[in-house]
């Protein structure tokens, strides 16, 4: 299925849209701050709309994954094409993008958060021209790594994501910004090194004959890569179950593993949480995180099926380390942000047993998790944010009976907490129900350790929840004002995803469940 | 037409909840009538189905399923499911909560937060019914929860107190730790089954299907599933988050820690009962056994009107979980029935005596007499009549005395565990059984007696006592009326002849026959035996319970605090509770406290201590690196230079500028080329 406007495939308005946006900024007067913002809100805004009419359109019986043929919105150029390489043959890196039951939720997600976190930036006065523009640069290599079905185009967008988020924390963060910023810089650039070598080895392993001419080309096109025919006799990456593609695959989950981030890889996301202005940590938490999984089920599980089947225990057991240790972590925590920042390790170990689980409902379950803990966290730190506006502290223990004060923002806040904690009838509970399903069926014994992180979860959850909103108000909160019409709004829109989520979860279930199917077979039949 | 009326049964509560948390603030009389009047019409509804059910549809099971969501080729259902049980439990939730919305328009008057209050009610009282009518495991554990959440809303409802929102915290958690096992108890038997639904489990497992093939899997997922009830009903060892529950307004302390939340196990245990093996079925007697003891001793010694009846309610939870247990059946769910009438009673009565109480010691003024101290109280009984009366009914229907409910229903309880241990020598049930039957009339003569009878502590205080308001007092009357036999069973001595035993019947074990418990037929044998053995010996104790709380506390032929000293170590003990809360706080609060602690010292001094470490070293590296550069390589760089230099001063020496010299050099050069390339 194609669509166009104005003779331009949809995924590249979708993707290109805040870049657009992002000159029109850089076109607008600095002075002029309101237009800027608006240009940023209309742009993101307008992504919304068009991940709209993709959920619209989509067709929710196609495969995707590892058939080209199947995935929808396609958008298929030859970018740069290079003849007759001495020994390596023809070049070819293209632009090619199209959408599956695997991405679609998080374009969605994508959309939706980007959105919101120019709403939740409205009330930034530093620099708001560098700002806005970096922003947009961000919004635009986030989707375009959902969408890429070329590796090379995947790295080019995994990449540019790096440099905008270094200035947004490093520029517009709290006090420790530049320890912050570099760190992130640093541990995400050495996965992305990482990646990049597995990149080059798998591009100079798999070939394809052109059915026009009959040449053979070496090729980035990850679906491709996912077909065994297609590596070249005697490339390094060629055969199954061989040492250099569990080093491979190795080099490629240490980054995605960074990104999720699964202990031990994760100590780069409470600094830059904590430091980061609050849209960014709404970014980093809700969408940021979220490519670390899925790079590992868009390129780990179907390029390697049989060095993901070798380490899925091991893969497993990292999640169950994470929801346990991310949880107790969180517990000791007694600033505000870094507690939710722990939490999101936690939540993110759900997602890596659920599709570590390589059974459907686990599958279903875990990507799921990752759309509702980007729904979540960003609900979470938003709510963050707006204490933080008004009192210039994060800390546990200088709040208390701010419910009497701010009886809206409570309600709002109390959503999300119970949301984060699992609660029946709320979204998250829906995805940590199946992945666990998942997990239980794959491993018992990892499921079982890793179901009494609930019960910590639920300790840190109602503890926080006493520090900051029950109790007496202390003297100096009681000028408190409650949530502005334009802080409701940003978080009207999640919540109504929280609860009609965790009512009737199948709108999202729906999209995904075909080619996540489809996945666990290719995957478990060792990708044949 | 039964699946549809339930659906709005459960419905129109939610809508109260929806309203009033929008609009409440804004309604008239903050919607207090809203609310009320939509349970009312719940209750209307739900006595029409329990009628109509009974009289017309008595063996038949109706039941309704909708796809909730399709992952892979699975589809989970949810689905309804109504018979006798759910049928009688949902006048149960409806009625109870019904009273106590109208008794608690008196109560909650000038609460600050008066429309959340009531719909918070609502909310509470739409998940009690969803945990009814559901016909599936999973479905019952989400409204499992969300009454777990209601619940604790409602006891942080004064949530400026710390010691309210540590109760709610600490009710919520417990409670996480037992639904920890029932959620894992479910994944098991999902693992297996691919289903929910309670049909189909049995129906499989009936069909000799086993989880992971063993019988030890089908105990373990038996006793999992259980776990839930040991939170929600407050069994040992999970029992200790009910008393602190009661920080919460004591109408609410009525319907949810008394009459119907905590009822939900032992509901549970009832909905899974043909799943639970032999093994199953005698951890779960032992369970409850054990908490009716622990529980009931706990209650001889506390002056706190509420934390009596809490652990009065524990003590009477243990013996339904003992009944189903023995497999007692339908006497353990009569038993949650009769218990849901007279506690609610009892927890209303008190109610009313700690509004009068406040009315008083607010216009004195006292702000440090403990309002819910029975030491504080005594003589109300002519200050306070319908409440006195119709405590003193509740009271004796607790005690077990015949012409009650609650003797109907505690004599098949014991009668019941009675015959268990006939059939196979586990005695100490039925020893548990009588003594803790003792035990009650015993501490609920105690609290009587002290709290309306004698004189009063201080003749001043009580003297502007008066009797609550009518709606505080007619919700009161209904419940006393409740708890006499004749709403059960029209023979006062044999609860087995009334419509409650036809209606409800101990379903089939579905589990290989040589895991099943003593079938109906041979229990019911054992228990005509010694029936009124049984009886008899009840009705003794009973009496003597309730003789040993007049001479003590009526006649003062006894003094309580010699007999205190007398037991020495097990009243200090039982007074401080058997101190389970010290024991856990140290152990498992503490413990996980000091996890935390050391779990954030790891990550930020060990796993980002070599974070760092490494970017030391290779700042350390590149300082060498760049020592190496500026020294070392630049050095030869320079030194190249330098010697360029040199060798062109040194050469520029052989540049003469003479013509001849040059001639020299240039031969010397050809004859040199060419001594080397011959």
């Amino acid at each position: 299925m194609e669509l166009q406007i104005l003779g331009i495939g949809i995924l590249t308005w979708l993707v290109f849209l805040p870049i657009v946006g992002m000159l029109v900024v850089l076109l607008l007067p600095d002075k002029n701050r309101n237009a800027i913002r608006w240009t940023a809100a209309i742009a993101t805004g307008a992504q919304v709309v068009i991940a709209g009419i993709i959920f619209a359109l989509f067709d929710r019986t196609q495969l995707g994954i590892n058939e080209a043929e199947s995935f929808q919105f396609v958008e298929q150029f030859s970018w740069i094409t290079v003849d007759a390489v001495p020994w390596v043959g023809r070049i070819e890196i293209s632009y090619f993008m199209g959408i599956d039951g695997l991405s679609i939720l998080m374009v969605i997600l994508t959309a939706l958060i980007g959105f919101i976190g120019v709403i939740s930036s409205w009330n930034i006065d530093k620099m708001v021209k560098g700002y806005f523009a970096l922003y947009l640069l961000l919004v635009t290599s986030m989707m375009g790594v959902f969408v890429s079905l070329d590796f090379f185009l995947f790295f080019i967008f995994w990449e540019a994501m790096l440099l905008p988020m270094y200035f947004l924390i490093g520029i517009w963060g709290g006090p420790r910004r530049e320890y912050a910023a570099i760190k992130f810089f640093l541990y995400t650039f050495v996965g992305g090194i990482l990646m990049l070598l597995t990149m080059l080895a798998l591009y100079f392993s798999v070939a394809y004959t052109d059915p026009a001419t009959g040449q053979s080309v070496h090729t980035f096109n990850i679906l491709h890569m996912m077909n065994p025919a297609n590596y070249i006799e005697g490339s390094l990456l060629a055969g199954i179950d061989t040492t250099w593609r569990y080093v491979a695959w190795m080099a490629l989950f240490i980054n995605f593993a960074i990104k999720i981030p699964l202990f031990p890889f994760h100590t780069w996301l409470p600094d830059a949480h904590v430091e980061a202005p609050t849209p960014i940590s709404v970014i980093l938490a809700g969408v940021l995180l979220k490519l670390g999984a899925y790079g590992i089920l868009r390129l780990n599980f179907p390029i390697f099926p049989d060095a993901t089947l070798y380490f899925v225990y091991f893969m497993a057991a990292l999640g169950m380390i994470s929801i346990i240790y991310g949880a107790l972590c969180a517990m000791a925590q007694d600033d505000f942000k870094k507690l939710i920042a722990y939490s999101s390790i936690s939540h993110m170990g759900i997602v890596v047993i659920g599709i570590a689980a390589l059974n459907t409902q686990g599958m279903v379950g875990g990507v799921l998790q990752m759309f509702n803990h980007g729904i979540i966290t960003a609900v979470l730190f938003l709510a963050v944010g707006v204490l933080y506006d008004r009192t210039h502290t994060r800390g546990l223990y200088d709040f208390g009976g701010i419910a009497n004060q701010m009886p809206k923002y409570t309600g709002i806040a109390m959503v999300g907490m119970f949301a984060a904690l699992g609660l029946p009838g709320l979204n998250g509970f829906v995805s940590e129900l199946f992945s666990f399903l998942g997990a239980f069926e794959a491993y018992k014994w990892i499921a079982i350790v890793s179901v009494t992180g609930i019960i910590i979860t639920a300790g840190y959850i109602l503890w926080t929840i006493q520090r900051i909103f029950l109790g007496e108000t202390p003297e100096k909160l009681h000028d408190l004002k409650d949530l502005t019409a334009r802080e409701i709004m940003m978080f009207v829109p999640l919540l109504i995803l929280i609860i009609l989520l965790g009512v009737y979860p199948s709108p999202a279930i729906e999209l995904m469940n075909t080619s996540l199917s489809h996945l666990v077979e290719f995957v478990t039949m060792g990708g044949s | 037409m039964f699946t549809q009326l339930s659906i709005t049964i459960l419905l129109l509560p939610l809508l109260g909840f929806l309203l009033l948390i929008f609009f409440g603030k804004r309604l008239p009389r903050q919607g207090d009538w809203l609310a009320s009047g939509l349970i009312l019409i719940s209750l209307l509804l739900s006595l029409y189905l329990l009628i109509t059910k009974v009289t017309s549809h008595s063996a038949e099971v109706f039941t309704m399923t909708f796809s909730w969501a399709v992952v892979g080729s699975l589809n989970v259902e949810f689905g309804i499911l109504i018979d006798n049980l759910a049928a009688v439990m949902l006048v149960v939730a409806t009625l109870i909560s019904t009273l106590v919305h109208f008794f608690s328009i008196g109560y909650m008057k000038e609460d600050v937060r008066y429309s959340r209050y009531f719909a918070y009610l609502g909310f509470f009282s739409f998940s009690m019914l969803g945990i009814v009518i559901t016909d599936n495991l999973l479905l019952m554990y989400v409204f499992w929860e969300l009454v777990g959440l209601s619940s604790y809303l409602l006891i942080g409802h004064w949530y400026e107190k710390k010691s309210a929102s540590n109760a709610a915290n600490k009710a919520f958690i417990v409670n996480r730790i037992g639904d920890f096992g029932m959620f894992i108890g479910i994944m098991i038997l999902f693992a297996t089954f691919s289903t929910f639904t309670f049909e189909s489990i049995f129906d499989s497992i009936g069909s000799g299907q086993l989880p992971f093939g063993s019988h030890g899997w089908l105990t373990a997922a038996g006793i999992l599933i259980f776990c839930g009830a040991v939170g929600k009903s407050a069994q040992f060892p999970l029992h200790v988050w009910l008393p602190d529950a009661m920080e919460g307004p004591t109408p609410v302390s009525a319907l949810i820690h008394a009459a119907t939340m905590v009822a939900a196990g032992v509901y549970m245990v009832a909905r899974v009962f043909p799943m639970l093996t032999a093994d199953a079925l005698l951890v779960i007697a032992y369970i409850g056994a054990i908490t009716a003891l622990i529980a009931a001793t706990i209650a001889i010694t506390q002056f706190d009107i509420k934390k009596v009846l809490a652990y009065s309610t524990i003590s009477q939870l243990g013996y339904m979980i003992m009944a189903l247990g023995v497999g007692a059946y339908t006497a353990g769910f009569m038993h949650l029935v009769t218990h849901a009438a007279f506690k609610a009673g009892l927890f209303l009565g008190s109610g009313s005596v700690i509004y009068a109480m406040h009315k008083v010691l607010h216009a004195q003024n006292d702000h440090h007499t403990d309002a819910q101290d029975i030491r504080n109280m005594g003589g109300l009984k002519s200050k306070m009549p319908f409440t006195y009366w119709t405590f003193l009914i509740f009271t004796l229907a607790i005690s077990g005395i015949p012409f009650t409910s609650g003797f109907l229903s505690k004599d098949e309880i014991l009668a019941g565990s009675f015959a268990f241990s006939t059939l196979n020598g586990h005695w100490l049930l039925p020893v548990i059984g009588f003594a803790v039957a003792g035990l009650t009339a015993f501490y609920m003569f105690r609290l009587l007696i002290l709290t309306f009878h004698g004189k009063p502590s201080d003749e001043s205080r009580i003297a502007g006592i008066t009797e609550s308001p009518k709606v505080m007092t007619i919700p009161l009357m209904i419940l006393a009326s409740l708890s006499l036999f004749f709403f059960y069973s029209f023979n006062p001595f044999g609860a087995a002849s009334g419509w409650f035993f036809g209606a409800i019947e101990r379903p089939m074990s579905m589990v290989p026959e040589i895991l099943q418990p003593a079938t109906a037929a041979v229990f019911n044998e054992a228990l005509h035996g010694i029936h009124t053995t049984a009886m008899i010996l009840s009705i003794l104790i009973a009496a003597g319970g309730i003789l040993l709380a007049f001479a003590v506390y009526q006649w003062k032929k006894i003094s309580a605090d010699k007999l205190a000293e007398k037991a020495g170590f097990l009243y200090k003990g039982a007074y401080n509770k058997w101190y389970f809360d010290e024991m856990y706080d140290k152990v498992f609060v503490g413990g996980l406290l000091l996890l935390t602690r050391i779990m954030k010292w790891f990550d930020e001094n060990i796993i980002d201590g070599i974070v760092n470490g490494s970017a030391s070293v290779m700042k350390g590296i590149s300082n060498i690196s760049g020592w190496f550069d500026n020294n070392v390589v630049d050095g030869l760089v320079n030194a190249t230079a330098t010697s360029a230099d040199r060798a062109g001063s040194m050469l520029s020496k052989i540049q003469t500028g003479k013509i001849q010299t040059y001639l020299v050099y240039v031969v010397f050069s050809f004859l040199a080329l060419f001594v080397l390339f011959m």
